[in-house]
């Protein structure tokens, strides 16, 4: 645990609405999909921050906000103390330049027509001060090596890679500007069970390497867990429990979280006739008409009135450490993901 | 069950399970040259029994049940050798018009994106109708009411209201109901259920496998699951057949397998799963890539990414060994396997 280093990112009530428009000529707004309403949180040096939760919730639009790839509707994102939403122009690029992004599916987000060389030293084109001309093919054969691939592969093209390989190559661009915090938007999640450990391996030891900070995002709740030194659970668009892997995974109060934990499957069949499962019903609503109060109660067992009324604030609460975005928070024994 | 297998064979007649692959191959003519996607494999699966097939992509363990099911698409796809036997009769034999009669009512598939199973432009109720109209010639009428029947049985809410929406109407869970209720429509022996929950969220994931067990326990269908997630097989398989480079290299009941795996490749998916105590330390990760279809490494396929390796692994294809009568390895060292634990 790194949690008494310094923060170099901090997240503060960021909304973002897409509006949803009716009317062809003249445009209306009718409502807005509330995609992250309101989360704040802080990244420390060298930390490892996993987000979870389902489809929808808000995972990939927070990960783009805070590559100022989108414009919050609210909110702000200090990067060492400097609000990236607010930058333009070449402020914005210097600023983004210290934080860098690896995509989920390595087949769609290499250019087909570019080599490898062309795709990993790409940002230095971008970014022509970080590396002078001459250099760049050296420091691209550099960054190839680091992440594991032969530098000699440097004229080759995406497709002559393998899976594992092009998750590789993207963390290679990752890496190209020395960024100090670097979002993973499920790194693994489109790779074969035998090639995602080789990748958690790698981005584990270049963060040792490179005293990197990552947002690890993935829905696989096991790998998250093996990750990441804090982690936020998601729901429609809010952040309902945070706190250090094993109180989150151990010693979790809110409802979700506990469903979602138990919903995993245990890869062990020992037990498995008598293992406790939270089944939740349904799907998650729709974020553009979330339920009142707190969003989960159409799917929670605990609801009472008071959870359509108000809202429950993500707080610390009575009986656990960590915050906890539930009017009756409790620690409750699940079956955890081993 | 359809009249032409009854009429070649009476029920449990034959000594075999329910449904038998034998020594099945399945290759592909590319431009590139002949993939051997499937090379011998072989496996059962009885009445009520779930069997869980587990590889990652490429290991051929969708061509193979697509050769059940005979939607394989030929070419480029040829199956060059085996059998697949169903209550007894080679279904590789039979015509195509027997064959039609087996599909959805005697083995069904459900698939693993619903979105793209489903025909986008028809409602789901006439897609789920379609099973009863073309299969049992039932009325119109009657088969929406059918279909309406099964979409509540497949617990999709207000499926009365529900019926004339299209797929793109529903939820991913929803659909993945939608393509259950067509599978068990005309209450199939046998299903074969492909990555059934890959594309879903794990808390919709664990509704779904609720809902094939429950629907496997009522109608004791044979299930065919075929999927990646280890834990999802240990939650449901009763056995376990592990596929690599179009082979089974082991079988096992699933306390054995998860117990002591008798193969290094299964070992090895088996310790590659991040687990508590691993926490920080590095991930235990099966070196290398998958093999290339197209040019399969000679002997044993796993050999280039195995640590029990040793030189005749290079050269001789290892049988699959019979460890006891529910289990076998395709490893010459399984013993060395199972006893590292």
């Amino acid at each position: 645990m790194k949690a008494d280093a310094e923060s170099i990112l901090e997240v503060r009530d960021l909304v973002k609405h897409f509006p949803l428009t009716q009317g062809i000529v003249v445009k209306r707004q009718i409502g807005a999909i509330k995609a992250v309403d309101g989360v704040s949180f802080d990244l420390h040096r060298g930390e490892t921050l996993g987000i979870v939760g389902e489809s929808g919730c808000g995972k990939s639009t927070l990960a783009k906000l805070l590559m100022a790839l989108e414009r919050p509707t609210s909110g702000s994102v200090r990067i060492r103390g400097k609000d990236i939403t607010a930058a333009r122009g070449a402020e914005l690029k210097r600023m983004r330049r210290n934080i860098q992004m690896v995509m989920q599916d390595p087949y769609t987000s290499l250019n087909p027509r570019m080599t490898v060389g062309d795709i990993v030293g790409e940002p230095f084109e971008i970014h022509p001060d970080v590396a002078p001309k001459g250099d760049r093919r050296r420091r691209v054969q550099e960054l190839l090596e680091v992440v594991g691939l032969n530098p000699d592969h440097i004229n080759r093209y995406p497709h002559q890679f393998s899976g594992g390989q092009r998750q590789r190559i993207g963390i290679a661009r990752g890496l190209a500007l020395q960024p100090e915090i670097i979002i993973c938007d499920e790194p693994v999640s489109a790779l074969d069970v035998s090639i995602q450990a080789q990748v958690m391996n790698l981005l584990e030891r270049l963060q040792d390497e490179f005293d990197l900070s990552y947002i690890f995002i993935a829905h696989d709740l096991s790998v998250v867990r093996h990750i990441s030194d804090r982690v936020a659970v998601m729901y429609l668009g809010k952040i309902v429990e945070l706190g250090s892997d094993s109180e989150i995974y151990d010693t979790p109060t809110h409802p979700y979280t506990q469903a979602l934990l138990s919903a995993v499957p245990v890869p062990d069949p020992e037990g498995r006739e008598t293992r406790q499962r939270i089944i939740l019903q349904g799907d998650p609503p729709s974020p553009a008409n979330p339920p009142s109060g707190c969003h989960f109660r159409t799917r929670c067992w605990k609801a009472q009135d008071i959870c359509a009324e108000q809202r429950p604030a993500l707080e610390v609460r009575p009986g656990s450490a960590h915050p906890s975005a539930c009017h009756f928070a409790e620690v409750r024994d699940v079956v955890n993901a081993k | 069950m359809t009249e032409v297998l009854s009429e070649q064979v009476g029920r449990g007649s034959h000594g075999g399970a329910l449904l038998e692959v034998d020594n099945l191959h399945v290759e592909f003519r590319t431009r590139a040259g002949v993939a051997k996607a499937v090379n011998g494999v072989t496996y059962s699966v009885d009445a009520g029994e779930t069997l869980a097939v587990l590889g990652e992509s490429g290991s051929g363990k969708s061509v193979t049940a697509q050769t059940i099911m005979g939607i394989l698409d030929m070419p480029p796809g040829k199956i060059t050798g085996g059998e697949i036997r169903f209550r007894g009769v080679d279904l590789l034999k039979l015509p195509e018009d027997q064959r039609r009669k087996i599909r959805g009512e005697g083995i069904s598939m459900v698939f693993q994106d619903a979105l793209s199973a489903l025909n986008p432009v028809f409602p789901v109720g006439w897609q789920i109708a379609e099973m009863f109209r073309t299969h049992r010639g039932t009325s119109r009428a009657e088969a929406k009411k059918k279909a309406i029947e099964l979409m509540d049985r497949v617990r999709i809410p207000a499926a009365k209201d529900r019926v004339n929406d299209f797929p793109h109407q529903f939820s991913g869970g929803m659909r993945q109901r939608i393509m259950i209720a067509m599978a068990i429509a005309l209450d199939p022996e046998i299903l074969i259920a492909d990555e059934p929950t890959t594309a879903l969220d794990v808390t919709v994931q664990a509704q779904i496998m609720g809902l094939l067990a429950e629907l496997q326990r009522d109608s004791n269908m044979g299930l065919i699951l075929i999927t990646h997630d280890l834990g999802v097989v240990a939650d449901v398989a009763d056995k376990i057949a592990v596929m690599y480079g179009g082979r089974i290299v082991e079988h096992a009941t699933v306390h054995d397998l998860y117990k002591s795996p008798a193969h290094p490749y299964s070992k090895g998916l088996l310790e590659s799963i991040p687990r508590v105590d691993h926490k920080g330390k590095e991930l235990y990760a099966i070196k290398g890539l998958p093999p290339n279809l197209l040019e399969m490494p000679t002997g044993c396929a796993f050999h280039p990414r195995c640590p029990y390796r040793r030189d005749n692994c290079v050269t001789d294809v290892p049988p699959l060994y019979t460890i006891s009568g529910t289990r076998g390895s395709a490893c010459h060292y399984w013993r060395e396997v199972i006893d590292e634990g």
